[in-house]
């Protein structure tokens, strides 16, 4: 893979999207000897607001630090769906929340639909973990990073008290995501 | 041994420059999209015996740098926009007084409080001209994680070296950004302390022009007593309105910058041999202009980037010289103008400059650079 491969993770501010952007980030670069550049922008509101992170990966320099177009886009909201799924490229996926995102964005991509925050609140047993469900199920759609190198970036940055939680949200998501894809 | 990789924000990066460099102090108001910087600060200086302190506002923040700095600590503050509007009064009294500190001041929207999490470039000509008064400015706008924390380092080397302010102007994408570091070993990079001086505490002048355009600066507080003023001053720091000794102050300062121009400028040239149509850019900008002119040239078309990393002193001569060989070049930035207007200024007619200009919070994407370069060609 030489080209770019672009990532979006968009949603409201304080789901921890960013954070999401950066682990798959960190397992690219720290983790897979790639090169990567996580970016975000989101709006002056602490939560709520429409929030975005973006994840370029590549195996050249990586120039332009933004998304072009988007190679797999995760929308954890109405509004993220609407807002940020123009520019995904043809065949490219998209992943929603189900039960938040009911207006299906239309276009030539795969879209894959799961309850991530339900899965994240009541499977896992924390909704503060929607993130990370959602990142364990972005890392099985886009293979674009290892899910042993993504499994350790998130372990890396999560405190000692919840590495199980962690652990089970993202293998969680990763299964959900292989499942529904099929 | 394998040298140290993180996986770290332009911030966060900037905030580790300055410690490589030796800072020992911090002051600072905090203000997105600037914050991770005073954040990183607060943690790491009191581990290497630093100081760090969150002032009433910009303005103290900035007194306190400068009385840090005259102490002897290389001292950092960290702003945006508003912030630096604030500190110019006293950015003008480090100048006068020629104290050394660093300024991180990461471009936001503006005028006022703007944009506050929206990326900017618009502060570059405020480096310059925000404080009243002929002074020199040096201001470097780098254009990556890595880079941030090299100038950083550069930013207090020059700052010791001339004894001046020294800003690095990130915008806000290049600030916020993350991109995989790798740490520099100690050593590695040159790090520059200021000269101490050579005579008795009897005999110091903290403006003694005998040893040079940069006089040696004793740190305030020990056996060296001296004076320091945001009044003309003589050799001695004491006010003066003496005709000849004002003129010769204020022409020494701007010399100091002025004739180590070739020291202090840096930039960058990329497919420029021979290019047709160059694009000159800076910060984040650049980087969507280096993936234009890689597009422009897959379609055949001979485009080059000028990437400035040193915006002041401006690259003039480079530019010049630029401007003689090229069909056209072309100015992308998130402001109105204003590198368009440095780059006319030096290139002098030679060739057409055009601008591409954005202020609406998205930053300048590599298309509309495309777009613009197949224009000019």
């Amino acid at each position: 893979m030489s080209q770019r491969y672009e990532i979006r993770f968009s949603g409201a501010g304080g789901q921890g999207l960013i954070l999401a952007g950066v682990i798959m980030a960190e397992a690219a670069s720290i983790y897979d000897g790639k090169q990567a550049v996580q970016s975000q922008s989101y709006g002056p509101e602490a939560r709520g607001g429409a929030s975005k992170s973006e994840v370029v990966i590549s195996d050249a320099m990586i120039d332009y630090p933004k998304a072009t177009v988007v190679d797999a886009l995760l929308a954890l909201t109405q509004e993220a769906a609407d807002k940020y799924s123009h520019d995904l490229k043809e065949g490219g996926v998209l992943l929603i929340d189900s039960d938040l995102v009911k207006k299906v964005p239309a276009g030539n991509f795969k879209t894959v639909a799961f309850p991530i925050i339900n899965t994240a609140k009541n499977e896992v047993g924390r909704e503060i973990v929607a993130n990370i469900v959602a990142l364990g199920a972005m890392v099985a759609l886009t293979n674009v990073v290892t899910k042993e190198s993504a499994e350790k970036a998130v372990l890396a940055r999560v405190p000692e008290a919840f590495i199980e939680l962690n652990k089970k949200a993202f293998q969680m998501g990763f299964d959900k995501a292989v499942a529904a894809k099929a | 041994m394998a040298k140290k990789v993180a996986f770290l924000q332009g911030n966060e990066a900037a905030a580790q420059g300055a410690l490589y460099a030796g800072c020992k102090f911090f002051g600072g108001y905090p203000i997105t999209p600037s914050t991770e910087v005073a954040e990183v600060m607060s943690v790491e200086l009191p581990k290497v015996g630093g100081k760090f302190i969150q002032m009433e506002d910009e303005i103290g923040a900035m007194a306190s740098v400068i009385g840090a700095s005259l102490t002897g600590a290389k001292s950092l503050t960290a702003t945006s926009g508003p912030g630096l509007s604030l500190k110019q009064e006293l950015i003008g009294y480090a100048c006068i007084a020629e104290t050394p500190v660093v300024i991180v001041n990461v471009m936001r929207g503006g005028p006022s409080t703007g944009m506050p999490t929206g990326p900017s470039q618009s502060d570059v000509m405020c480096a310059k001209w925000g404080t009243h008064g002929d002074h020199a400015a040096i201001c470097l706008t780098p254009a990556s994680v890595q880079e941030l924390f090299e100038e950083t380092v550069r930013a207090f080397n020059l700052a010791e070296k001339y004894r001046m302010p020294v800003m690095v102007m990130p915008d806000e994408i290049v600030a916020h950004m993350r991109e995989r570091i790798v740490f520099p070993e100690p050593g590695e990079l040159e790090v520059i302390d200021r000269t101490a001086p050579s005579v008795p505490p009897a005999e110091y002048k903290p403006y003694d022009t005998r040893f040079g355009d940069v006089p040696p600066l004793a740190g305030f507080g020990s056996e060296y007593r001296f004076h320091v003023t945001g009044l003309n001053k003589a050799e001695d720091g004491f006010p003066t309105t003496k005709a000849t000794l004002v003129q010769a102050e204020e022409e020494r300062q701007i010399r100091k910058v002025d004739a180590n121009v070739d020291d202090i400028v840096q930039f960058e040239e990329y497919l420029c041999d021979d290019a047709e149509v160059a694009v000159v850019a800076f910060g984040s900008t650049s980087r969507s202009a280096r993936f234009a002119v890689n597009e422009a040239r897959k379609q055949g078309i001979k485009a080059g980037l000028f990437r400035i990393k040193t915006f002041w002193p401006f690259p003039e001569k480079q530019i010049k010289a630029l401007g003689a060989k090229v069909k056209g070049i072309i100015t992308p930035e998130m402001n109105l103008g204003m590198c368009t207007g440095e780059v006319k200024r030096v290139v002098e007619g030679q060739a057409p400059v055009t601008g591409i200009f954005r202020v609406d919070g998205e930053p300048i994407n590599p298309g509309q650079i495309l777009e613009k370069i197949k224009e000019v060609k």
